[in-house]
């Protein structure tokens, strides 16, 4: 042997892989994990999600827990949103930035108490993240970082039935958690045993109603539990979904994706996230002045815009975006199919002239200019209960 | 998954069946199933000339854009104007949906395809990997 080439590291692996591979899941190397993408079908895992239930292993999401009586000073620089408006028991969409106002990672900060936050964040960032934090914050008086991230099996359970499926292994009151709120529950589980200070947050990544329970990483706990949530549902329809179906649904919501709608080369007016920037909160945070003399200058010269095919043919992540004429002006940063929509959608960067709704522009595909127009997002809004 | 017997096929994952000088075109099996959901056919016109081996083509998933290959050089007779509407019929039943019809230019070609135990052993070392 004279092997001179490092050899790939080995695709991680969650709890739940061998669950997955046993349920003959189509296995992708999604940022160096070895994940499902899908499972009976990318079209009849995104319908099950939006008309009644999908179960999604998202285990390879990362947690850092800040704890200590500087954690909240701590997370106010970190994070561009306001995390001193949270109530204990609620969650808020935030990033981390970097010095120029674009994206470390956009994050979900959790309140679980007045001196703890649990910040979830992307799986291919994970790292980064990590040290990110460590080298921002590491130095702040009262505040302990851990890196939770190997600790839990994250589970998100999605669509209008989710909380009609999870309600059957749980006692807590799922009604009474509002969107963004958490609860620590118990999950009861079938051979009688119960799972203990699960938290339980309605919150997703799918533009339906449903949940995120964050439980031990050990894998019978977290093939049990994956396996009760199935039974739990199966009158309902409820069908294990991959990777693909949560791409395509977080699409149609137009929800940003590291890497594709967010990085560290766009800044947060761009990505159109801007409301979730609180410049004049009372603390100063990593990127405040970067977004502030932005929006001093006019504001950004580019926009995340949605499109929607109007000739035939699927606009695709990275497909240039042309005038009619053919004039280079901008990306596809997510394109795709829209399975419930059914209609032709992507998430694109263009400059500002041409952001406006209903402007016709041309996606270069495959060498041909196949006419779009610019639509509002989300492309898909869920019905809200009137009730 | 079955491959009929009676099929030539190519290492890029399309079919050919021979009538005379007549070929029909689709894909395999393996190729729809690792395309997944497919709901997008760009297929030649009548009259277009394919070549051996050269992009005829591309099929799309939802999550993902195949080319298509020729599997021997030929004018196309006829195409398969139901899968603009009915692509899914691919996934349906990938060894009996048709997506061309050809003419042979050089039916010889066909002696460089693979038969279909060569390809069912193509597919066994592909999955490995």
């Amino acid at each position: 042997m004279n092997a001179t080439v490092d050899p790939a590291p080995p695709l991680r692996k969650t709890a739940l892989n061998a669950t997955h591979r046993a349920l003959k899941a189509k296995m992708v190397d999604f940022g160096g994990w070895d994940m499902p993408v899908e499972y009976s079908g990318l079209i009849a895992e995104h319908m099950a999600v939006r008309t009644s239930a999908g179960l999604f292993d998202v285990s390879h999401m990362g947690e850092i827990q800040l704890r200590g009586p500087g954690s909240l000073a701590a997370v106010q620089h970190l994070c561009m949103n306001d995390a001193s408006k949270l109530a204990v028991s609620q969650a808020q969409y935030s990033a981390m930035l970097t010095p120029d106002g674009a994206f470390v990672d956009d994050v979900l900060v959790h309140k679980l108490s007045d001196n703890d936050y649990l910040i979830v964040i992307n799986a291919g960032t994970r790292e980064k993240d990590v040290a990110w934090v460590r080298s921002q914050i590491g130095r702040m008086p009262g505040v302990h970082i851990s890196d939770y991230s190997d600790c839990y099996t994250q589970l998100a359970i999605q669509g209008p039935k989710a909380e009609a499926t999870l309600s059957r292994i749980t006692g807590t009151d799922l009604s009474a958690i509002r969107n963004y709120w958490f609860t620590w529950g118990r999950l009861d589980l079938k051979d009688g045993s119960a799972l203990h200070n699960v938290l339980i947050a309605r919150t997703g990544y799918t533009g339906e109603d449903g949940f995120e329970i964050y439980i031990p990483s050990d894998e019978s706990t977290s093939e049990r539990v994956w396996n009760e949530v199935l039974n739990a549902g199966a009158d309902f329809g409820i069908l294990p979904c991959g990777l693909g179906a949560r791409n395509t649904l977080r699409l149609e919501s137009a929800m940003a994706l590291y890497g594709h709608e967010i990085s560290d080369s766009i800044n947060v007016f761009e990505a159109g996230l801007g409301r979730y920037a609180r410049l004049y909160k009372a603390s100063d945070f990593v990127g405040r002045a970067a977004l502030a003399a932005i929006q001093a200058a006019g504001g950004p010269k580019r926009k995340l815009v949605g499109l929607e095919m109007i000739e035939r043919g699927i606009g695709r992540d990275g497909y240039p975006v042309c005038t009619l004429a053919g004039q280079r002006i901008g990306a596809i940063t997510s394109g795709s199919p829209a399975p419930f929509l059914k209609k032709n959608i992507a998430l694109a960067y263009v400059p500002v002239q041409y952001a406006a709704l209903n402007e016709v522009v041309a996606v270069e595909i495959r060498g041909q200019l196949v006419k779009a127009k610019v639509v509002a997002t989300p492309f898909y809004k869920r019905a809200r209960k009137s009730t | 998954m079955a491959y009929p017997a009676g099929y030539r096929y190519t290492k890029e994952h399309e079919w050919i069946s021979v009538a005379g000088a007549s070929g029909t075109v689709g894909i395999t099996d393996y190729a729809q199933s690792s395309l997944g959901d497919i709901v997008f056919v760009d297929l030649p016109k009548v009259g277009d000339r394919l070549e051996a081996g050269k992009i005829f083509g591309s099929v799309e998933s939802v999550k993902a854009v195949s080319d298509l290959f020729s599997p021997v050089s030929g004018t196309v007779t006829a195409i398969n104007e139901e899968l603009k509407d009915k692509p899914e019929w691919i996934n349906a039943d990938a060894n009996s949906t048709w997506m061309l019809k050809l003419d042979l230019a050089n039916p010889a070609e066909l002696d460089a395809l693979l038969t279909d135990a060569q390809y069912e052993a193509f597919i066994a070392e592909e999955t490995e990997r």
